[in-house]
């Protein structure tokens, strides 16, 4: 459960101030997919940023499941981050030189979380997104665009979290690979009811979840259920 | 985080690097290696030097002519330079003073001595029979001259193994044979047994005669160039030094002690003297090496410095995921004690080689200490944790958005 009330960023380099968000609300309940869209500048990785706990509102509060994250320290942050907030970037999501296994393990491992229970964890995310079992010991930096974002997905939800964060996940893959990672979010969402926010420029990527909000200029312009529901060109892997 | 991740995540960002990481583990290999080497040869000089004045005699009292020098020309003065000593006062002092168990006067020049066809010059040394005592001198071969031939210019002469070899070939047959020293003739009735020692220091490379023969036929009159005294315990050191020095002031005349025309030297003096000389100079080789052990860490601080701007996506990736400041900090600064502890076991192994190869020449015989050993590596996992905290704190401290926005 996501709730952010009257959210507003100001950047400041030296002389220059930056409004980047300029009263952003809105709530967002458990197992929604949510797509954030608008234009490039418009404010959506600020947005991003504080709902993903990787930086904090000028103004405003912002309570994840009912804790008020909009006054943390850095540490308090990273501890939320690790255990309500999983991440899918656009580019570099992955460590090259470590395995896929190692890569989806790493957010247990700052969590604290034992040896033992690791790789059972790691295993069923990495069965979720549908990565072939054959892959998992490879070092990241052999893998495909498609496969690399879905590594990145099983990392994002290993931990269990509140939220999946993802910022234009599809911005470096081609359309077909693209509907890959899509669909496995509609899966995870559908399957597993996952919370899912994505973010993108592109209204056919955003088609892809059930709510858009449209945001420009740091302003909501609209925020609506999507009526034009897409489903991906994809048949997700049930079973390995 | 365990120890088992930190070493896994650290051992897989230094082998990403192989190149990098073994260039800058040279750095500390060449440093702990030179600091290893130069404390072990320093130990070794040391060593050798003590040894080497031990083997002289124990307990002993040096009596040398010439008023007392001032430390830094110790060396440089020389024998022969004042001439007021004379075998009387040695006799005054067998007698005089009860604690001298043996009292060895000397006249020592260095002459050209020839046998049939062959010449080596050398060190001569006219003296008692007590000398072998008080020099810690055994005879290898035949006799050495006894009272009455010291007495009663018997042309008599014992030869060191060095000499023997260089006049007679090695291990020649010398007894019986005659040499030639400033014109007069010599017959050769024993040699010593080998001490070993090298250089200007070496013992085997004497020619001992009585003391009346080189008083004669060699310096042309009775002044000699030390008495060496045997103490009988070396709890009597200090004070039969005492004793000697009064008895000399007395028989030379003179009232002042700060005037005195001759020098007493115990061993233990010499032997500090020596180990404090060669002792600095063991820390002054190593921190010589230790220069190159810190510019060794400025490398690592170079490359971890680096690194850091490299992985800033990195960073920022793990810290989105929930890495905290301090599983950052901790990781860099384990990368660069890993690097320095490497660096630092890969250095011990080259210094214990490198002290082996210069042993193996023979010109010192390295000594490794276990303390050096344990210096070491605590050094090098000091400069990892120095060298590496700046790096590791700035990585710790990046803000993740900047990270990840950084391309
Ligand atoms: N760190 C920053 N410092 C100053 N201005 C910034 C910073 N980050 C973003 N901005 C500005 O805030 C606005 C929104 O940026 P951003 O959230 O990145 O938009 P989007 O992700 O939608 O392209 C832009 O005008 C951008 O220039
Ligand atoms: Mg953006």
């Amino acid at each position: 459960m996501i709730e952010c009330n009257n959210i507003k960023k100001v950047y400041i380099n030296g002389e220059m101030k930056t409004e980047a968000l300029k009263g952003i609300s809105f709530t967002i309940k458990d197992g929604e997919f949510v797509a954030i869209m608008g234009p490039s500048g418009s404010g959506k990785s600020t947005l991003m940023h504080i709902l993903g706990a990787l930086d904090t509102p000028t103004h405003g509060t912002y309570f994840l499941d009912d804790e008020d994250v909009s006054k943390l320290s850095d540490d308090e942050l990273a501890d939320i981050r690790g255990r309500k907030i999983g991440f899918v970037f656009q580019s570099f999501n992955l460590l090259s030189r470590s395995t896929v296994m190692r890569n989806v393990i790493l957010p247990l491992v700052y969590k604290g979380t034992s040896p033992e229970d690791r790789e059972k964890q790691a295993s069923e995310a990495l069965i979720s997104v549908g990565l072939e079992k054959s892959r998992w010991q490879h070092l990241s930096n052999q893998l495909s665009g498609g496969q690399v974002q879905r590594v990145a997905i099983a990392r994002a939800l290993v931990n269990n979290p509140t939220l999946i964060m993802a910022d234009e996940p599809t911005g470096n893959l081609d359309s077909k690979t693209g509907e890959i990672v899509l669909g496995t979010f509609q899966h995870l969402h559908e399957k597993e009811g996952r919370t899912i926010v994505l973010i993108t420029h592109e209204l056919d990527v955003a088609e892809h979840a059930d709510r858009i909000i449209h945001i420009k200029d740091g302003e909501i312009l609209s925020d609506k259920k999507n009526l034009h529901k897409r489903h991906a060109d994809y048949v997700h892997p049930t079973t390995l | 985080m365990t120890i088992k991740d930190l070493l896994h995540e650290t051992s897989t960002a230094l082998l990403g690097n192989k190149v990098r990481s073994g260039l800058t583990i040279l750095g500390i290999i060449i440093g702990i290696g030179s600091v290893i080497t130069m404390l072990g040869v320093g130990q070794g000089a040391t060593n050798s030097i003590q040894a080497s004045i031990q083997s002289i005699g124990s307990n002993l009292l040096l009596v040398t002519p010439g008023a007392q020098r001032t430390p830094g020309s110790t060396v440089s003065g020389g024998f022969g330079s004042s001439l007021t000593l004379k075998k009387t006062d040695a006799d005054a002092i067998a007698a005089q003073v009860s604690t001298a168990q043996a009292v060895a006067p000397d006249i020592t020049t260095r002459q050209q001595v020839t046998a049939s066809g062959t010449n080596t010059n050398t060190s001569v040394i006219g003296t008692v029979p007590s000398y072998l005592n008080v020099r810690n001198l055994a005879v290898g071969e035949g006799s050495f001259f006894d009272d009455i031939q010291a007495q009663s210019l018997a042309r008599v002469a014992v030869l060191g193994p060095t000499t023997r070899d260089n006049l007679f070939g090695v291990n020649g047959d010398s007894i019986g044979k005659t040499i030639r020293i400033k014109g007069v003739l010599f017959t050769v009735i024993g040699v010593t047994a080998p001490k070993g020692g090298s250089g200007f220091n070496n013992t085997d490379d004497r020619v001992y005669i009585p003391i009346s023969v080189a008083g004669q036929y060699l310096v042309g009159d009775n002044h000699v160039s030390t008495i060496s005294i045997q103490v009988d315990n070396t709890s009597d050191i200090q004070a039969t030094q005492n004793q000697v020095t009064a008895l000399l002031l007395q028989l030379h005349n003179i009232s002042d002690p700060t005037a005195a025309d001759f020098t007493i030297l115990n061993q233990a003096d010499i032997l500090a003297t020596a180990s404090s000389v060669t002792t600095t100079l063991t820390y002054l080789l190593a921190s010589i090496a230790g220069i190159s052990l810190l510019v060794g860490g400025i490398g690592i601080m170079n490359m971890m410095l680096t690194t850091v701007t490299e992985r800033t996506r990195e960073i920022g990736l793990r810290k989105a995921i929930g890495a905290k400041k301090k599983d950052i900090r901790l990781q860099f600064l384990v990368e660069s004690v890993m690097l320095t502890f490497v660096g630092g076991l890969l250095g011990v192994l080259l210094g214990i080689g490198l002290a082996y190869a210069i042993s193996f020449t023979g010109l010192v015989q390295a000594q490794i200490s276990i303390f050096s050993i344990v210096l070491s590596f605590g050094v090098s996992a000091a400069i990892g944790i120095i060298f590496g905290y700046y790096p590791a704190a700035r990585a710790s401290n990046l803000n993740p958005i900047q990270a990840l926005r950084y391309e």
